[in-house]
């Protein structure tokens, strides 16, 4: 941007101005020269908290991994199980057992789980009434309700946007990965500039070469990898007489790539690099194998990893379903938790584990369904671990039969507005929507948000 | 002073490098114009030479025909075209294409495309048109531009339309702006068709330009998403004060109607009068844009008088010509490509930067998404698949429909978001993002989805099959990819790749055309 033209500008643009030339200088890595030329308009511009707004505390986390379960886990059959309702509601799982907190019990299929339970906290009073996929995940991922003109961007994006290249992240994996597929429209960056999105890796982490989309080409050696490369060098025709900006950002451009596609920074996708022992705790199943890359991911700095596992829609034969994917889940989740701890990571990075809403509590025994849950707003869990949520805590309970919230409603601002506490990104601060106007980062009754505060008990 | 030190640095570059000096580079540049110099010529030189800044070497025909399909029809030229105009042996070729290809089919897709852009056309939120109402404005929209409706006319049926979004599709310019409040309305319709950020202006203008807007009603009927919009006429004859309109229009002339008369309309009478200071200083300065990468006003929708024209006198006269056209859009698009300025070859005859060289080279442009992927399809003869999920009933798009036509923004694609695609949430000019970025460079060296295509595609598979002498085969893939002939100096290139025991036989074609696809020739419009 030319001196010129910012002499021109307001304040506020001046500022974002200053952020450009900074990460200009940083030469920040992978994507961040993605939207260096973006009219300044549509750079989001951070403003100060308000002035009623709490001060912020230090940040504790510096990463986050959603643990995202699309379809709607059934909270009687994993973290809120009801064994006293019946079997009418409980259905098969009628033994929750012990888990080394006093007093809390958790489904059956989840052993590995129950041992860890010291270091995480259940949320049993997630609520926010909307039986929808889509609005659901929107809602669940940006706190905010859906239905107004303005698209908020999910928690991913404002920490790709407060952690990623704009704050100094250098590394070249992107600042918000996506394992393995994107969930379409609701993990988007709202109105946010796309290079907030996510980078979904594709492939398959449990295959025997984990074939991350444009890192990992299936079926190219790295030999014949470097003879394209000298290939299209000298094939590259018109970039070799060419020498002005746009030549050089093409150059700039391929070069990220190819450090990323030749480097070592490519290696934290390769779990060849872990030992058998270590790969068959996780589990060898895609969710266990996603779990373990997640790990790796954090403990190369990158801030957000999304772990996208579908397959809770369980409107038919739920229990079935069950018995085939809480092993997994407990493998994956329990092994994930297990070595963050033992790496010192755990501390400084949420774990966070839900979906979009809960099922329904009365099985639904009668065919088509035999046996099945139906998609259940009202009332669901969600299980929070690390990077300042304190473990061995329960917060929020349902009624007797998991349809009501009991106590202590916890709707989706509240979660999300203790995650960016966590982050010490400032709940109340605001982005700047392209066509100029304020956006709070989280919704206040005013914005028609049902808010029940922040999680101050675990935090 | 800092400044001052750029600016002499900027003016002995200048003045240092001249083509004299500079070679013309065979496959992208000729030594001598095989067309005539036009008027938009003159003005451009005269500034050029005012500020001492040598124009690029004329383009070599075979870069000629891939920009102007690339720019006029979204689309690379087959192969069999191409040969045919580079064979043609008449001087008036050019113009000739350029007649061809404006009455193209694919001409009014790729326009459209252009024109969803700005008039915002999705089904989802936050715009929520809904399907079948895209669905319709986009047929409208294509209509209008197939048949090259006067521009005057185009925009009065925007402005002046009242009706069912899903039969009288221009309503749902309306429909689709990010707020309805009077002042809403008069900031998109500012910066659609005055080019102008109303946001900008002084309060009272704002506010007296926002009353001839004051009276737009919509309803919803009893059909699921269908909404009237209409002139409130209850409204006007309850509420008198409400008609009232502002003394003047936003130049400052007298508003001379009747109360109660719709205020669209006189607004409308207004704007499209041949002498309105902004009307057809906004498209054409917009269609410059399109094609030479910068408006003669920079933003090109950032109209305003302290951001004045870089040549006054070339924006002058293309609205002239405009103006007594008949309001005809192709007869702007034929002046400025039939011009020597827009034949200029891509490599800068001078260092001065793209804002200060006053148009003495064609911007080198990474391709918009859509023409990326149909140009990647067509080259490999695969195509994509899209979906809209949401809302119900789901839309399925064919799988022979190009990107470029795809009637509604909010069809999800990570290739076209990837690469830029606008969220058409704001109808700004900048919206679209053209800058190339690490990861698009990942997805197009290495990713399933390319790799896919290169490896599997038909069409690169039959011309690869029916060729023996790999000199053959490499030309036949230079002619898809690049729409040219390989130089000797390529050839030798390949031959030596092919030899080197690198790769061999099919897999050193494979590794020729994604070594094509993966250079700047491919990727850039130049």
């Amino acid at each position: 941007m030319s001196e010129q033209a910012m002499t021109k500008n307001t304040d506020l643009e001046r500022w974002t101005a200053r952020m450009i030339t900074r990460r200009q200088v940083l030469k920040a890595g992978l994507f961040g020269a993605a939207g260096l030329l973006l009219c300044d308009r549509l750079l989001p511009r951070v403003l100060a908290g308000t002035a009623n707004g709490p001060a912020v505390r230090p940040a504790k986390a510096r990463a986050v991994i959603q643990v995202w379960l699309w379809g709607g886990p059934p909270h009687l059959d994993t973290f809120d199980p009801k064994p006293d309702a019946g079997e009418a509601y409980s259905g098969p799982f009628k033994h929750p057992i012990a888990t080394n907190v006093d007093g809390i019990r958790i489904c059956e299929l989840l052993p590995l789980l129950a041992k860890q339970a010291d270091k995480y906290s259940l949320i049993r009073s997630m609520t926010h009434g909307n039986n929808g996929h889509e609005t659901a995940a929107y809602m669940v991922q940006t706190g905010w309700p859906s239905g107004g003109r303005v698209v908020h961007p999910t928690l991913g994006a404002v920490v790709s946007l407060f952690k990623g290249y704009d704050a100094g992240y250098k590394g070249l994996i992107p600042p918000y990965v996506v394992l393995t597929q994107p969930q379409g429209r609701f993990s988007e960056a709202g109105f946010l500039p796309s290079r907030y999105k996510p980078f979904a890796t594709g492939g398959d982490p449990a295959a025997r070469r984990f074939a991350v989309e444009g890192i990992v080409a299936p079926g190219i050696s790295d030999e014949r990898q470097k003879s394209r490369q000298a290939l299209l060098g000298n094939l590259n025709t018109l970039r070799s007489v060419s020498n002005d900006a746009e030549a050089a950002a093409s150059v700039k451009a391929e070069k990220e790539a190819y450090d990323l596609i030749l480097g070592d920074a490519g290696k934290a996708f390769d779990l060849a690099q872990e030992s058998d022992e270590v790969r068959t705790r996780y589990g060898r199943s895609t969710f266990g194998a996603s779990c373990l890359v997640a790990r790796r991911l954090v403990e190369r700095g990158v801030p957000y990893i999304t772990i996208n596992s579908g397959g809770w829609d369980t409107h038919k034969e739920n229990f079935q379903a069950m018995r085939r994917m809480l092993p997994q889940l407990d493998m994956g989740l329990a092994s994930l938790l297990e070595d963050l701890s033992q790496l010192g990571l755990l501390d400084s990075t949420v774990v966070w584990c839900g979906g979009e809403f809960g099922r329904t509590p009365r099985v639904d025994v009668a065919p088509p369904w035999n046996g099945g849950r139906g998609h259940y707003g009202k009332v669901f869990s969600a299980l929070v671990a690390g990077g300042g949520f304190k473990g061995g805590r329960v917060v929020g309970a349902s009624d007797a039969r998991g349809e009501e919230v009991k106590e202590r409603p916890v709707y989706p601002c509240d979660l999300l507005a203790s995650i960016y506490e966590l982050l010490g990104i400032d709940p109340a601060a605001s982005l700047s929507h392209p066509e100029g106007y304020a956006v709070p980062l989280t919704p206040s009754a005013q914005d028609g948000a049902q808010v029940g505060g922040r999680l101050t008990e675990i935090m | 002073m800092r400044r001052c030190l750029y600016a002499a640095l900027a003016l002995l570059a200048t003045l240092s490098v001249s083509p004299a000096e500079q070679a013309i580079v065979p496959p992208f540049e000729r030594e001598s114009w095989p067309v005539a110099p036009t008027l938009i010529d003159t003005h451009v030189l005269a500034a050029l030479k005012a500020r001492g800044i040598e124009p690029a070497h004329p383009c070599s025909d075979a870069v000629f025909a891939r920009r102007v399909y690339l720019d006029v029809i979204g689309t690379l030229p087959g192969p069999a075209e191409l040969r045919a105009f580079l064979g043609d042996a008449r001087p008036g070729k050019r113009a000739a294409l350029i007649d061809a290809l404006l009455e193209r089919e694919e001409f009014a897709d790729y326009w459209v495309m252009k024109w969803c852009d700005l008039l915002r056309v999705k089904a989802e939120f936050p715009i929520k048109l809904w399907p079948n109402a895209a669905q319709a404005y986009h047929h409208w929209i294509r209509e209008s531009i197939r048949l090259n409706k006067p521009y005057d006319t185009f925009v009065r049926e925007l402005l002046t339309s009242s009706g069912s979004n899903f039969r009288v599709a221009p309503v749902n310019f309306y429909r689709a702006m990010p707020s309805r409040a009077p002042e809403g309305i008069a900031r998109t319709v500012a910066l659609t068709f005055m080019g102008a950020r109303l946001e900008k202006w002084p309060a009272d203008r704002q506010a007296e330009m926002s009353k001839f807007f004051s009276l737009v009603g919509f309803k919803a009927t009893s059909e699921w998403k269908e909404e009237i919009v209409f002139f409130d006429v209850i409204r006007a004859r309850t509420q008198p004060a409400a008609t009232n309109w502002p003394a003047t229009f936003p130049d400052g002339s007298p508003v001379k109607a009747d109360p109660g008369r719709d205020g669209r309309q006189v607004f409308a009478d207004w704007l499209v009068k041949a002498d309105n200071p902004w009307f057809a200083r906004n498209i054409v300065n917009r269609t410059w844009s399109w094609f030479l990468g910068r408006g003669i006003i920079h933003e090109p929708d950032d109209i305003r008088p302290d951001n004045p024209p870089s040549n006054p006198a070339l924006l002058a006269y293309l609205e002239r010509e405009f103006v007594a056209s008949g309001y005809n859009q192709k007869h702007i698009f034929r002046l400025i490509l039939n011009s020597r300025t827009y034949q200029l070859s891509s490599i800068p005859g001078s260092n001065a930067p793209p804002d200060a060289a006053g148009f003495a080279y064609y911007p080198r442009r990474r391709l918009d998404a859509e023409v990326l992927i149909d140009a990647l399809c067509q080259v490999t003869g695969t195509t994509e698949s899209y979906v809209s999920p949401i809302p119900e009933p789901f839309t399925y798009i064919p799988p022979e429909h190009r990107s470029v036509a795809l009637p509604d923004g909010s069809i999800t694609s990570s290739f076209l978001d990837l690469f830029g695609r606008p969220a058409r949430d704001t109808g700004l000019e900048s919206e679209r993002n053209n800058s190339i970025t690490a990861a698009q460079r990942l997805h197009l060296l290495n990713s399933g989805h390319i790799q896919y295509k290169i490896e599997n595609g038909p069409a690169l598979q039959s011309l690869l099959k029916a060729r023996q002498r790999p000199a053959d085969v490499a030309s036949e893939l230079y002619l898809a990819i690049l729409s040219r002939y390989p130089t000797a100096g390529e050839l030798k290139t390949m031959d030596a790749y092919a030899q080197s025991g690198a790769a061999s036989g099919r897999e050193a074609a494979v590794d020729l055309a994604w070594a094509l696809i993966n250079s700047d020739e491919f990727l850039y419009r130049h």
